[in-house]
């Protein structure tokens, strides 16, 4: 709509339109180097927040079919420093600690005879690929109840064999498809994989699957510093999926 | 200038019609005499040279100038809320890409381009992905904001391509190409600029969507089978950036060549001399 006024009038009105528009230039505070990492730290944890808020703890991520998945060989290792800490599988115990009625070590065939689960879900990286895989294993949940856990915790924290640590909310730790994971394709964990027993939960990103389980705690508090390898570094803590 | 001079016709067109709605011309012979008497007595500095009554009235008619205000503030807003997050998107989304530049399996991977680190935000993957994660909110915000607006407050006519529109494309297509006469202007947009800005909304929609499925796919699992599911989700998602990078180029130079008048529009609002008529 065109409107006709006197040249000082239209001035005004683009001075004032301008100067309506200035809140936007608090953008800018992004360009400033040592602020801008903060911030964008500060985003991601609202990411977090709101993926907490988003996950639904009885939501099935996607199974498939036996003809749906990878040939094992094309299930990629992937490791953050070593493929194989060299765990004694003979002498290896599961260390339960923190917020649990019965703390202690756990043999694997403790954790075996607890009710077994298969599933085929899809395995995502952080860094962009994906693969659909087999998997054989325990119920967190199932363990958390052996070990008399309190599952009002908010989280469960692991350590490695090979120094990898992560931690997890307990919602996402809970869920029916979050496996304490022994068998890959139908054998026993390899090496490569993270034998004796990795986390495998089809709801998280692959950097969150620790593996060579070492330690499990429930705890409520969470170290500032120490909440997951990638994490530390400036992954997304959440890392749902 | 010919874009000013026709702007200039027009204006005195406009205004001198305006005049005669607005202040009814003096009708009593004496008063307009005696008036006539003053003003040339007050502007008289040279002597000898009376001014005339007509061409003071449209000296001063002259001062008015025609304007339209093309962007509400809220459109603006979102312009340049957009602007920064695209920016951002699609530089730390090259960052992400380069971790995994392929669209197929892992194993065996192919990698399909090398993305210089200079067109990159984010130093890392994980630096990249703070950004994307942060921009994302930002990106999606302004874009809803904006579609809201446009349709709620109907202003979404001067920009939506239409089937009406489709005439008008290619004579403007072969302009911009040098290959054929300027049609002319009949509204805020072509109807190239239209189909362009319209285009972009759907690009918005696609990476809203995709990035939805890559981001959360287990909690948005039914969404995937838009895209064929998740693992082709990835390429549509870079499909949807290709779109913004083939309309950004675009957008930027017909910014440069129309100049400085049209480009403040999007700051302040207000268009001066704009080419249209009504």
């Amino acid at each position: 709509m065109i409107t006709r006024l006197e040249d000082k009038d239209l001035k005004r009105q683009s001075r004032r339109q301008l100067l309506k528009l200035a809140p936007v230039a608090v953008l800018g505070v992004f360009a400033i180097p040592k602020v801008n990492d903060r911030l964008v730290a500060a985003g991601v944890r609202f990411s977090d927040w709101a993926s907490d808020v988003m996950f639904r703890s009885q939501h099935p991520a996607p199974t498939f079919s036996n003809a749906e998945v990878a040939p094992f060989a094309e299930f990629p290792y992937n490791g953050y420093d070593v493929l194989d800490p060299e765990v004694d599988l003979e002498k290896w115990t599961l260390k339960v600690e923190g917020d649990v009625q019965h703390p202690g070590e756990y043999k694997l065939a403790q954790i075996q005879a607890l009710p077994k689960i298969n599933q085929n879900t899809r395995h995502i990286c952080v860094e962009g690929w994906d693969v659909i895989g087999s998997f054989g294993g325990t119920r967190i949940s199932d363990l958390l109840k052996l070990v008399g856990a309190n599952t009002g915790a908010r989280f469960l924290e692991v350590e490695c064999a090979d120094d990898y640590y992560e931690s997890i909310d307990m919602a996402s730790a809970l869920h029916p498809q979050s496996l304490l994971c022994y068998e890959m394709y139908g054998q026993p964990l390899d090496r490569g994989h993270g034998a004796p027993l990795r986390l495998q939960m089809p709801t998280k990103l692959g950097y969150k699957q620790a593996k060579y389980l070492d330690t499990i705690r429930v705890t409520s508090v969470l170290k500032p510093d120490k909440t997951g390898y990638w994490e530390d570094q400036g992954y997304s803590w959440f890392g749902g999926l | 200038m010919s874009n000013g001079e026709q702007g200039n016709e027009q204006k005195n067109e406009g205004q001198n019609k305006e005049k005669k709605d607005a202040a009814p011309p003096p009708e009593p012979a004496p008063v307009a005499e005696s008036c006539a008497i003053e003003i040339t007595e007050m502007k008289a500095e040279t002597p000898g040279e009376p001014a005339p009554v007509e061409p003071l009235a449209n000296a001063e008619e002259l001062e008015l100038v025609r304007a339209a205000y093309e962007h509400p503030l809220a459109i603006r807003i979102t312009h340049w809320v957009n602007a920064v997050s695209l920016f951002v998107m699609v530089t730390s989304g090259l960052r992400i890409f380069r971790a995994f530049p392929s669209f197929g399996p892992k194993i065996p991977e192919k990698d399909l381009l090398d993305i210089p680190k200079a067109l990159t935000l984010g130093g890392w993957l994980g630096g990249a992905l703070q950004w994307h994660f942060t921009f994302m909110w930002f990106f999606v915000a302004s874009g809803l904001v904006y579609v809201a607006y446009q349709v709620i407050s109907g202003h979404y006519r001067t920009m939506l391509f239409t089937p009406h529109d489709i005439p008008g494309v290619w004579p403007m297509a072969r302009h911009y190409f040098f290959l054929g006469p300027k049609p002319p202007a009949t509204g805020q947009y072509n109807a190239l600029q239209k189909l362009a800005y319209t285009s972009t909304i759907g690009l918005g929609m696609l990476s809203l969507l995709t990035g939805i499925v890559l981001y959360k796919p287990a909690q948005f699992s039914w969404l995937a089978f838009l895209f064929g599911g998740f693992h082709l989700t990835r390429g549509w998602h870079f499909a949807a950036m290709c779109g913004f990078l083939a309309f950004i180029p675009g957008h930027l130079i017909m910014v440069l060549l129309h100049g400085w008048s049209n480009f403040f529009s999007m700051l302040s609002g207000w268009k001066r001399n704009p080419e249209y008529q009504e």
